[in-house]
């Protein structure tokens, strides 16, 4: 197997994943198209410590596991408490700090 | 060897198509529900390249954690359930162009860097407990550090996201 498959994969997930962070103005669809941008983050690491025969990629992999569902759990507070202060998680309406 | 290659695009192949229905669907119930397909995909993934915790890791936490707190995002925020035109802001066009141009230059610069690199001919599965021996003796402040962090996560979504 070549490195590149699952380089390219990771690339197309990443790409995938900045598209719906973009595109998408419902706040959890947000946060899940982070979640596709960390595993394309993972996908990476796991491959070079394949690549590399050594487990601390797997090892990174892991932390960024536990990071991603840290930042999955505030985000989805912040996300409730958009909704319970303007009945909407319409990512283009929270535009207070816009000048 | 072709084995391999033939499981990879099947796995490669579901997971581009279910991530483009994440961030394309007009159903927000069914864009968790292809999430899953994703995360499962990358737990396959792991295996293909012989790490197996991880693999597991990816599964406990992704597929029966993080998913069902997607759902209860979802089902707390009362979100559309069922088809609605309102998922999307109207940079889409934008959105597009951008994942398109870095989707070609991470490709241009991975085929110039990685262009024939193969991996290692069937490395050994890296067993579970070398990981946990790495974490514990090299890489045992910063998973000090995580659990920390892990707690002032929790207790800060709870301090954000409660009634006073």
């Amino acid at each position: 197997m070549y490195l590149n498959q699952f380089l390219f994969l990771a690339a197309f997930l990443f790409c995938v994943g900045v598209y719906g962070v973009l595109a998408r103005k419902n706040g959890v669809l947000v946060l899940m198209s982070v979640e596709l941008i960390l595993n394309a983050v993972n996908i990476n690491l796991v491959a070079f410590g394949a690549f590399h025969e050594t487990v601390a990629g797997q090892v990174f992999a892991l932390f960024v596991i536990a990071i991603a569902a840290a930042e999955v759990g505030v985000g989805l507070a912040i996300v409730l408490l958009i909704y319970r202060n303007r009945q909407s998680i319409d990512l283009t309406e929270a535009d207070l700090m816009k000048g | 060897m072709i084995a391999q290659n033939l499981i990879f695009g099947a796995i490669a192949g579901a997971m581009g198509l279910a991530a483009l229905r994440v961030v394309t669907t007009k159903n927000i119930v069914h864009a968790a529900l292809y999430l899953v397909v994703v995360l499962a995909g990358v737990a396959a993934i792991y295996i293909l390249l012989a790490a197996e915790f991880t693999a597991a890791v990816q599964i406990l936490v992704y597929v029966g954690a993080i998913l069902v707190l997607f759902l209860f995002g979802i089902m707390l925020t009362r979100a559309p359930i069922g088809r609605t035109a309102e998922l999307d802001n109207d940079q889409r066009g934008v959105a597009l162009v951008v994942a398109l141009f870095l989707l070609g230059v991470l490709g241009a610069v991975l085929q110039d860097a990685f262009g024939s690199t193969k991996l290692p001919e069937d490395a050994a599965v890296q067993r579970s407990a070398e990981v946990g021996t790495s974490i514990f003796q090299t890489y045992v402040i910063p998973f000090e550090v995580v659990s920390v962090l892990l707690l002032a996560a929790l207790v800060g979504a709870v301090v954000i996201a409660r009634r006073d």
